[in-house]
């Protein structure tokens, strides 16, 4: 009892959720500003999106997938409709190709993994390549930055606007971590996602769905992408297509990762990426503040999580059934 | 009507004979230095390999040299690494292997190409750098003496936070990747610059990788620090756009002077325009294009083996602030990657 106990207390979930709270109050002590209003709505802010694409993947990964495509589908999607804006379309037509876009594109990438059978981790390797090399071939033909045109209406306060004082960004994210609760938690397929990533064949024999569902994850993820760039590109000015060759796909897994979702699916939820989005986020806005550089900082975020990892190992060891599972 | 018929039919003969003596005269007359240096240019091959084709400047460059090329009957290819260094080194291992009588090429950094470009060198091709310098010299360098404009950026930076202005003489410097020389020398030239107005103070110099994304983030949590900075000086003006969206959303647009550099797209008079920056240095991509292509013809009409002759071409360089911005006074790099493609 006292050992379960223990190890209830002490999840990677936890632990993590610890490292964030000492870094927390270290920096609150050492770092003039770092409590003031709005630095911690900055540090929010700043991981704002990163917690967007960690929900996207945060539903494929509890089913038991791995989703590479989210950045490429995101940079292609939304570099694409700004482009359509550009060229004249209208901003709500061009919003609904570029959404179309990405659902489409997720729609393919989970018909390979669950009709076509092929892992996720390849099937979504090659969509991630297909989707930029066909964006930049056949759709993005001009500059791989894509700036956002003057007459975007409305839809630019999705990123600079503010609402009761909370920057837009923040205010979605929540939204689209709250929609997601609830969708894990109320509803059936939700919960059919939680069963396939824990038994997958228990889930198949139990009556679900399993194909139509793990193509509904990946579209799901898709929407959640198109989101997210939105917003990346309203409040940056741009859409940087090159960010589908930078390591932030790395970031999105390590924050579903780091707050304690498990790749082998099943375990995790909402709750855990957004602890592991928080402690990026301070260490980012602390580093930054120190004038620490990205290089350095890099280095900084690997060594915690490895720390969080071998800590995890430490009190929670592997036994056997959670050695079966594997890893992905 | 006959004799009207005639007459027009004199008239013809007579204009046809003019027309054939003047014809000749012309012939005669012909600058005996054309035909020597066009035939010095016609049925060479150029190869171009800039780090990639996806950006602004690259395409300037390449667009010019490929219209030049065409139109002095020259061949053109362009290869596209997509930012990826060992794609890059691959794709020059085998230009050389090809053997064009011109590469124009774009370091990544200082050392990934040296051992390449000095071979290609020795195997007699003439080879162009553009924008940065590497550690080997070749034909020619193209690109901006990115160092005295570092320095230029400090007169212009303590002109406007300096101790002559009621300001809080804190200034910010967004770099780009840390080792880029872009980035690196303009750093360089701006501290050096800096060392002559000890009053300003550098509260904050972070790097963005080159992304808007990362330099908006950076921005935000340093204008935070710092409600009072005076100053921002960002390396380029595509990641500028990042920057300066923090500046805008702090409410500080106007009250930080905010400065950056580029190539001139069109991207970058609007930012002007619409006052996201307050003053850039052009150093105008088409006209380096233009410098890549003089070279190229000086190199080939000088019957010199590849690698004996060796010059930096320093671009000029132009400071804009939204007063210069006019319709055309910046290029559109759709047009020149249409050419590209």
């Amino acid at each position: 009892m006292a050992v379960s106990l223990s190890k209830r207390s002490f999840t990677q979930e936890r632990i993590v959720f610890l490292i964030t709270i000492a870094l927390f109050a270290v920096f609150a002590v050492e770092l003039r500003n770092f409590l003031a209003p709005a630095n911690l709505l900055a540090l929010v802010r700043s991981v704002a999106v990163l917690g967007m694409l960690g929900m996207a993947m945060l539903v494929v990964v509890l089913g038991r997938g791995i989703d590479l495509a989210i950045v490429a589908n995101m940079a292609i999607s939304v570099g694409w409709a700004l482009q359509l804006i550009a060229g004249g379309m209208p901003v709500w037509l061009a919003l609904c190709v570029g959404l179309a876009f990405a659902l489409g594109m997720s729609l393919i990438g989970g018909i390979l993994i669950a009709y076509a059978e092929i892992p996720s981790l390849f099937a979504t390797l090659a969509m991630a390549t297909f989707i930029y090399g066909f964006g930049r071939a056949h759709l993005i033909t001009g500059t791989d930055v894509v700036y956002l045109p003057h007459d975007m209406g409305a839809v630019v306060e999705l990123g600079q606007g503010v609402v009761a004082g909370i920057p837009m960004p923040i205010v979605v994210a929540a939204g689209t971590a709250f929609a997601a609760y609830l969708f894990l938690k109320y509803t059936k397929p939700g919960r059919f996602i939680f069963a396939m990533g824990d038994n997958f064949n228990a889930a198949r024999i139990g009556g679900i769905g399993v194909r139509p569902m793990l193509v509904f994850q990946y579209v799901l993820s898709g929407g959640a992408t198109f989101l997210a760039g939105l917003i990346t590109a309203t409040s940056v000015g741009a859409m940087n297509t090159r960010i589908v060759n930078s390591n932030m796909i790395y970031d999105v897994i390590l924050v579903v990762v780091l707050g304690g979702v498990g790749l082998s699916g099943g375990r995790g939820g909402v709750r855990n990426v957004i602890v592991g989005t928080l402690l990026i986020g301070v260490l980012m806005n602390g580093m930054t503040i120190m004038d620490v550089q990205y290089t350095v900082q890099n280095v900084i975020k690997s060594l915690i999580l490895l720390f969080a990892i071998v800590s995890d190992s430490i009190v929670n060891p592997r036994d056997e059934q959670t050695g079966q599972q594997g890893d992905i | 009507m006959k004799s009207a018929l005639l007459r027009f039919a004199a008239i013809a003969v007579a204009a046809l004979t003019v027309g054939g003596v003047a014809a000749r005269a012309q012939d005669n007359m012909n600058d005996p230095y054309r035909d020597p240096a066009l035939a010095a240019l016609k049925g060479k091959s150029i190869a171009y390999l800039p780090i990639s084709i996806g950006f602004d400047l690259a395409q300037a460059w390449g667009g010019v040299i490929k219209t030049q090329a065409d139109h002095y009957g020259m061949t053109f290819k362009a290869r596209d690494p997509n930012w990826s260094t060992d794609a890059m080194a691959q794709a020059m291992t085998s230009l050389i292997a090809e053997h064009p009588d011109v590469i124009v090429t774009q370091n990544p950094d200082l050392q990934s190409l040296a051992r390449l470009l000095k071979q290609a060198n020795a195997a007699g091709i003439r080879v162009i750098q553009m924008n940065m310098q590497g550690a080997v010299q070749t034909d020619a360098f193209v690109g901006p003496d990115f160092i005295s404009m570092g320095e230029q950026e400090a007169e212009m930076m303590a002109k406007a936070c300096g101790k002559d202005t009621q300001t809080s003489h804190k200034i910010a410097i967004v770099q780009g990747v840390l080792t880029g020389g872009v980035s690196y020398y303009q750093v360089k030239g701006l501290l050096e610059g800096l060392k002559a107005h000890p009053e300003i103070k550098v509260v904050s110099s972070q790097a963005a990788d080159w992304d808007a994304s990362k330099a908006r983030a950076v921005t935000e949590t340093v204008l935070q620090q710092n409600p009072d900075l005076c100053g921002i000086a960002d390396m380029w003006d595509g990641q500028g756009v990042g920057t300066g969206a923090a500046i805008k959303q702090a409410g500080k647009q106007g009250q930080v002077y905010f400065l950056t550099s580029g190539g001139g797209a069109q991207s970058m008079c609007d930012r002007l325009a619409d006052g996201t920056f307050s003053a850039v240095i052009d150093y105008n991509a088409p006209g380096m294009g233009r410098d890549a292509f003089t070279a190229i013809s000086a190199l080939l009409q000088s019957k010199q083996p590849a690698g004996s002759i060796k010059f930096q071409l320093y671009s000029p360089t132009r400071v804009m602030t939204k007063a210069d911005v006019k319709a055309g006074t910046c290029w559109d790099p759709q047009a020149y990657a249409a050419l590209l493609r």
